[in-house]
């Protein structure tokens, strides 16, 4: 089965006043069909930038110097977003690749209603008339388990609550069956409970109609990621420092920040109650990074070797890779 | 050391060009505990549960509409501010968003110096040596008091926070969300450092928290506040091994855990409702997997239960 979405090789850049500064690190990997990715990390280590790169919406004082990224299309056509031109792009987003982002309220129109808002993407990119849009999106509504589908439907989205508009959200990143669903941190600003009914909901779609559908997953929560993803990329200063299926990462992390984001869950302190190991001090700015590997001021296993060299992502085995030199010892 | 006696506090909601109060919020509706000395209470719920309106109310930074409030054998419901001025010595705040609660124009020394000049705590001699001492429990180097906040990342502000906290020698703190704001790897950082203080400081403490394993990592007991009500107080190791509640059973299937995958959920149904007007009964009984009838007409009274935990529910078949 060929791959949804290949990242070869990403480098992106943000321009300032200073001269640029470099986000992303010779960012590659790829989704295949059908599967969830989580990218995970700590504010500031590129997941968001990644996404918005793959997207194509990156503010204007970003851009991407090198790298392809290779998108399967609907038409099971490969094409490179780098190469399109905006109206080209306007195109593909929506269609092949849709987006569900953190803060519903500000994503959705105020002054249009919800149903509008769906019916607009399916008329955009689909050749069908508008009562015929308006009987699929009430059929979208249906499917994110809307109550009253219709009424809500005319509804503003004001008037719904954040676990109805993340929603909303999701039915139009839908619209199109897309191949690829970028969603970045859209459990973040809601509640646990409802939080569970999005996840459950998403759950349900993966085992249902939208199983083709990849899903790259943006999240810091690492329980999510345990409940909802089959592989994870852990990223750190806009490299990617661990990539592995879920359960072999959080068994057996090979890398020491990801070791170190476990540990440092209350989660795993309480039946001993001993003290949370922390990773001490901060994430490094990234117009100001540490000689070699860029987490040796944090690390615990850094010897001098990782604070002149700077390691290469190694295949450890066939699902896993690490970016550090000392792996074996966290094994 | 604090006791909490029936306290509810309401906000009127304006209308119309007289401002005519038409309804009112019920953001803390009969609430009561009491927190022994030395020890951590948890407050935890989801957004608009009250607990922060709880966390102010008790600071005076807002009035209780009704209720006790006695902290340390006094009776603090009806002080006025000149009066709290006194208690505030005792009882201190940190808020969650250390950015938003630290005066940008002023450098850090003075920004921890100040409350203890107008309390004239230290004299003036002594007072450079005693900020220094405090900003190196917090863990922060003494150059950084002649910094300003904006040159700090959000794990060391809410350090400086919780050191503004720590001037006046209080015995009690309240923490209201202290380390949602940030990442998990400083979070872990300011956790250790709150317990670390806790015991170097002998304080007691109400920790407010939406994140349960946060909650079940500091505190001792755990108050779970829903729509303004207490819905269960319980010791922690209780709570979190065998919730009663219905709603406290629901809270905790819903976190998503790194250790265990597949866990089977409780999920409940729909949206937190609206605090104007709270469901009738039972105020859960909207979301509830076992609402029967009578959960719509009685209105469900905490009741003790092994001694030590307390559950406001009718339905003791589910407990």
């Amino acid at each position: 089965m060929p791959n949804t979405l290949e990242v070869d090789n990403l480098n992106t850049y943000f321009r300032s006043d200073y001269g640029s500064t470099q986000a992303l690190e010779n960012i590659s990997f790829h989704i295949k069909q059908g599967e969830v990715l989580a990218l995970v990390g700590e504010s500031g280590s590129g997941k968001t930038v990644t996404s918005l790169s793959i997207m194509g919406l990156l503010p204007t004082n970003g851009f991407v110097k090198e790298g392809k990224i290779v998108l399967l299309t609907k038409k099971n056509t490969e094409i490179n977003i780098l190469d399109l031109s905006e109206a080209k792009l306007n195109n593909v987003r929506g269609k092949d690749v849709s987006m569900v982002f953190q803060e519903p309220m500000t994503c959705l129109n105020p002054t249009m209603t919800v149903g509008n808002q769906i019916a607009e993407v399916i008329l955009n990119h689909k050749k069908i008339s508008s009562t015929q849009a308006n009987k699929e999106m009430i059929e979208l509504l249906k499917l994110v388990e809307i109550p009253d589908p219709e009424q809500r439907s005319i509804e503003y989205p004001h008037q719904l609550s954040g676990g109805m508009r993340q929603r909303i959200m999701i039915s139009i990143a839908l619209a199109c069956e897309p191949k690829l669903i970028i969603a970045d941190e859209p459990t973040t600003a809601l509640d646990v409970t409802i939080q569970a009914q999005l996840l459950d909901l998403l759950k349900k779609l993966k085992d249902s109609v939208v199983s083709r559908t990849s899903i790259l997953f943006i999240t810091h929560n690492l329980g999510i990621v345990r409940e909802i993803a089959d592989r994870i990329i852990v990223m750190y200063a806009g490299n990617i420092v661990e990539e592995g299926t879920v359960d072999d990462v959080f068994d057996k992390p090979f890398h020491p920040y990801t070791n170190g984001l476990i540990q440092s869950l209350p989660e795993f302190n309480i039946d001993n109650h001993k003290k949370i190991q922390p990773i001490p001090g901060n994430v490094p700015n990234m117009s100001d990074l540490p000689t070699g590997c860029y987490f040796h001021p944090r690390c615990n296993l850094a010897n001098d070797n990782c604070k002149i060299n700077k390691p290469d992502l190694i295949k450890i085995s066939e699902k896993r890779k690490s970016r550090c030199f000392e792996y074996e010892k966290l094994i | 050391m604090l006791n909490i006696k029936n306290l509810s506090k309401e906000f009127p909601v304006e209308k119309g060009i007289f401002s005519q109060s038409t309804s009112t919020v019920k953001a803390v509706q009969k609430v009561s505990f009491n927190i022994e000395k030395n020890k951590v209470l948890g407050l935890v719920g989801e957004s608009g549960s009250g607990k922060s309106t709880l966390g102010k109310t008790i600071m005076k930074l807002l009035n209780p509409t009704e209720g006790q409030i006695i902290f340390d054998n006094e009776n603090i419901t009806n002080y006025n501010n000149r009066q709290m001025i006194e208690i505030r010595k005792k009882l201190q705040m940190i808020f969650q968003d250390p950015f938003a609660s630290l005066n940008p124009r002023k450098n850090i020394f003075d920004t921890l110096a100040e409350p203890v000049k107008v309390h004239g705590l230290i004299n003036r001699n002594n007072l450079q040596e005693y900020i220094k001492q405090i900003i190196n429990d917090v863990g922060l180097n003494v150059e950084s008091l002649t910094r300003y906040p904006h040159e700090f990342s959000g794990g060391q502000r809410q350090r400086i926070g919780i050191a503004r906290s720590l001037v006046l020698k209080p015995q009690f703190i309240i923490a209201d969300e202290p380390v949602s704001a940030l990442d998990v790897s400083i979070q872990a950082q300011v956790l250790n450092l709150l317990e670390k203080i806790r015991d170097a400081y002998n304080l007691t403490m109400i920790f407010i928290s939406h994140d349960l394993s946060v909650i079940e990592y500091f505190s001792d007991n755990v108050v779970v506040l829903y729509l303004g009500k207490v819905m269960e107080i319980s010791p922690k190791k209780k709570l979190f091994t065998n919730p009663l509640h219905p709603y406290s059973k629901a809270l905790l299937s819903a976190v998503p855990k790194v250790k265990a995958k597949n866990q089977n959920k409780i999920l409940v149904k729909g949206d937190i409702p609206s605090p104007i007007n709270p469901p009738s009964g039972c105020v859960f009984r909207t979301r509830c997997q076992h609402a029967t009838e009578e959960c719509s007409k009685i209105v469900p009274q905490l009741q003790e239960v092994d001694n030590d935990r307390k559950i406001a529910c009718i339905r003791e078949d589910v407990w």
